[in-house]
């Protein structure tokens, strides 16, 4: 059944005459999570999880107009059944399932499998057509525990403090950030930059308890933050700010830092693979838990990933993105930032 | 290997050689005496030839892994370096186990004769008892290059810094003639195995890069002119019937030339010259894309002797038998010299050839020919002058011919290597011919991190194929590409082959219906 399709401003459902994370504005926009290549300013209405609201009306305004659902929370649209269903990826993130007809369709957003004890996890749920991101559908792609990433990380912070030296890590400031925050908690004293600070507040302000971090003022004292943790927005890198502080020791905490060429690439003193998407395992796992006769493939490695499926027998395709290249650019620089 | 392990790590992490010296230094003071031998081993290229054969450990890779082959040549497409592949495709391992660097190496070499079933039993089992990080190690130690930024020089600073001898001296200890099992860790240090009195080096005298008029220098006639080679700048010590070939990088590269080696043997005198090392081929001088093929090859094979020979252009004279003549000018040096050829003949040694001139004038359209004879500009040297020790302005002078450019588009991109293997960093270039494209250089250097990262996104979302290492883009980025030297080549389907091209800029502002054509490109040639 053609329930969904592919345009130039996003994901569009036929008879529900809603989009899917749309790139352009759109009348009615359903948002599987914050992040700002997936929630984009502009469009008339928004339908999101409780737990993403106030972030996009942190990210996007206070003033939209905009409606938010519990997880297996149900609403109709023009005939359509739809509800949000954990993905693990951040907070409030959710797949998107959609029934007209008795025909279910599931987006996936990004997603996790690996519960990481801040956003709600993964849940699989059976469709007929399945539309999964492939960022890191390549089988390099392995994560380690939570356990094995708290460990790595905890030693990293101690072997720094034995060395005088500051420890100052590159997350996105929206999921990574308040990861790295639950993955060093209760280490020592933690500073946040401001954009993390103010998304923290508008999250804890909607109910979730985040793990304690205190502000980085523009005006610190070195003498205050020297052999502490602090957490940055990547774009940071190599900026005035980072060379204020006392022997910062640098690690960048990305799904990309499986690659040691990325590692050195960045120039950092560690990274940590730490990401907010699945893994191959997690990839194909989430694939066939689904049973979907059809996958969609999007987001990443969408030509090697769409093979391999059809190589086991699940049928796939790539989703094609028809999107500005100016527009990709943009946010592909963002998705590096974030992953 | 535990600590063999951290060590790779805190070398790969940083750029700074000074960082990468202090971790070296860290291993020094911590491992066990053979572990040392076999790290100055592995990082001088005295390592044990490959034991199991790379097509041997990707199978078995793939067959642990349980994926198709293609998918295994993704991975390594995307990762860029065979022994990470294979450590970041095997499943997770159910043992853990701990042997210094010279029991592995012991192993391997003992492996190296056992039957394929074997080896694989061996390899599989290590595999299974190691990390990721641990086999990406071992794998580097079956074959492989670490490319991690440390050369032989970097080394020779670390054991410099933590003994106190010096450097010069450990790297002739160092590249002298030694094995794990024969020598200690001290012994080596102390160049118990070698005699360093004869290979001692004097340092190199070197140039700067002219920032005046010509007439500026003052009388002509003070001044001696000879051509800037583009070659290997190299010392040959001849002492006491041994012979000794210095780099520029004071590295001992003696045995990369058995030509001059053999030559300068057969010398009566005993002497160090400074001078050019160049691939010459039936008196005339090749292009230094030539030489590089002889550069850094554990055997230098017959045919590679028979296709690219090395001789050497003489510069200057630094000590004739025993008696140091630095402190001497430049015109008393050089008729030592010559009279040392003189006495000694050879086909392989040419004295580098004095420019005559009577007017600066002259001097600027002989240096526009250069080219011409694969050389890259003139040195200009006062006759007066001592050979000084490193650099030092006023006396010696460096002219360059400028490069040659030409505006190009890219139509292949394909990733790098190490530091630069997630990026795609090396580059055909094509110019037009008639309503065609014909591929007419590769380039790999000359953009800054930041652009390479801008063209790494663009070439993502423009490549034709999917699949595969080499990706082919739309002709849409021009550059400009600056390269010393053209000449007409059958050897490539443009006809021409271009000299150390590299890219100048990216030309944003153009695009490919500004692009050079191949008649553009072929007017360039000057002796045609």
């Amino acid at each position: 059944m053609k329930l969904l399709k592919f345009t130039k401003k996003g994901i569009y459902c036929i008879p529900g005459k809603f989009y899917l994370d749309p790139w352009y504005p759109v009348d009615y926009a359903i948002i599987s999570h914050g992040h700002a290549d997936h929630a984009r300013w502009g469009n008339k209405h928004y339908l999101c999880h409780n737990d993403s609201k106030a972030i996009l009306q942190h990210r996007i305004g206070v003033g939209i107009s905009i409606e938010s659902l519990a997880y297996n929370q149900t609403k109709m649209i023009n005939g359509v059944k739809v509800s949000f269903h954990p993905a693990g990826h951040i907070i409030g993130s959710a797949q998107i399932r959609l029934e007209y007809k008795g025909y279910v369709v599931v987006f996936s957003g990004d997603y996790k499998i690996q519960p990481d004890g801040v956003s709600t996890s993964f849940e699989p749920i059976k469709c007929h057509e399945f539309i999964t991101e492939s960022t890191f559908g390549l089988p390099i792609y392995k994560w380690k525990t939570e356990q094995e990433l708290q460990n790595e990380l905890q030693d990293w912070i101690y072997q720094n403090q034995q060395n005088n030296r500051t420890s100052v890590f590159f997350g996105y400031s929206l999921g990574k950030a308040q990861r790295i925050l639950k993955l060093v908690e209760n280490v020592d004293a933690i500073y946040v930059h401001a954009a993390i600070h103010n998304l923290n507040n508008a999250i804890s302000n909607s109910g979730i308890t985040l793990p304690k971090s205190q502000l980085l003022t523009s005006d610190f004292k070195k003498s205050a933050i020297q052999n502490k943790i602090i957490i940055l927005p990547p774009a940071l890198l190599g900026s005035r700010l980072l060379k204020r502080i006392p022997n910062a020791a640098t690690a960048i905490c990305s799904g990309w830092m499986q690659i040691r060429g990325n590692r050195r690439w960045k120039g950092v003193d560690a990274g940590f693979v730490v990401s907010d998407h699945a893994d191959w395992d997690g990839l194909l796992t989430a694939v066939k838990a689904t049973e979907a006769e059809k996958v969609y493939v999007t987001h990443g490695s969408q030509a090697v990933f769409s093979k391999y499926l059809n190589d086991i027998g699940i049928k796939a395709h790539e989703l094609k993105t028809e999107f500005g290249e100016d527009t990709l650019e943009a946010v592909e620089q963002e998705k590096i930032e974030k992953a | 290997m535990k600590d063999f392990s951290n060590l790779i790590n805190a070398i790969e992490i940083t750029n700074k050689t000074t960082a990468k010296i202090d971790a070296i230094i860290h291993y020094f003071k911590v491992a066990a005496d053979k572990d040392k031998l076999w790290l100055i081993a592995l990082f001088t290229g005295k390592r044990p030839s490959r034991p199991v054969k790379s097509s041997l450990m990707k199978t078995w890779c793939i067959e642990l892994a349980q994926i198709p082959e293609w998918l295994f040549l993704e991975s390594y497409s995307t990762v860029g370096d065979l022994g990470e592949t294979l450590a970041l495709l095997l499943p997770n391992p159910t043992k853990s186990i701990e042997k210094p660097l010279h029991v592995w190496m012991q192993e391997l070499i003992a492996v190296k004769q056992k039957s394929d079933t074997e080896k694989k039993d061996y390899v599989l089992a290590s595999w299974n008892s190691l990390d990721t990080q641990q086999r990406l190690i071992f794998n580097k130690l079956i074959g492989g290059s670490f490319r991690i930024g440390v050369s032989k020089k970097t080394l020779v600073n670390a054991l410099a810094k933590l003994s106190g001898i010096e450097a010069n001296q450990l790297m002739h200890s160092i590249m002298g003639n030694w094995s794990v099992d024969s020598i200690s860790f001290n012994d080596l240090l102390e160049g118990k195995h070698i005699n360093y009195d004869k290979s001692k080096p004097y340092p190199f005298c070197l140039a700067y890069a002219l920032e005046k008029e010509l007439v500026d220098l003052g009388n002509p006639k003070d001044w001696q002119i000879e051509y800037k080679w583009d070659g290997i700048r190299g010392q040959i010590i001849k002492r006491k019937n041994e012979v000794f070939i210095w780099s520029r990088g004071e590295e001992l590269v003696t045995s990369q030339f058995p030509e001059l080696v053999e030559a300068v043997s057969k010398f009566k005198d005993d002497f160090v010259i400074d001078g050019e090392i160049l691939a010459i081929k039936d008196s005339a001088v090749l292009l230094f894309n030539d030489l590089q093929k002889r550069l850094n090859r554990k055997n230098v094979t017959k045919k590679l002797l028979e296709d690219i020979p090395v001789g050497l252009y003489v510069y200057d004279l630094l000590e004739i038998n025993t008696i140091d003549v630095r402190n001497k000018s430049m015109s008393y040096r050089r008729t030592q010299l010559e009279k040392v050829f003189q006495r000694n003949t050879s086909e392989v040694f040419a004295l580098s050839q004095i420019i005559n001139f009577k007017e600066w004038e002259e001097l600027h359209n002989i240096r526009d020919n250069t080219r011409n004879v694969n050389a890259e500009g003139l040195m200009l040297k006062k006759k007066n002058a001592i050979y000084h020790v490193g650099r030092k302005k006023g006396d010696w002078w460096k002219w360059k011919v400028e490069p040659l450019t030409i505006d190009v588009v890219m139509i292949y991109a394909q990733k790098g290597s190490g530091r630069r293997s997630s990026k795609y960093t090396d580059y055909t270039f094509a110019v037009k011919n008639d309503d065609k494209l014909v591929t007419v250089a590769k380039a790999y250097s000359g953009l800054t991190d930041k652009e390479i990262t801008e063209i790494s996104r663009w070439v993502n979302q423009n490549a034709i194929e999917k699949f595969g290492p080499v990706r082919t883009v739309k002709p849409e980025l021009v550059f400009e590409i600056a390269f010393e030297g053209i000449a007409l080549s059958r050897r490539h389907k443009s006809g021409v082959a271009l000299r150390f091209p590299r890219i100048k800029r990216w030309r944003k502002d153009k695009t490919v219906n500004d692009i050079d054509t191949i008649d553009s490109v072929k007017a360039l040639i000057t002796n045609l």
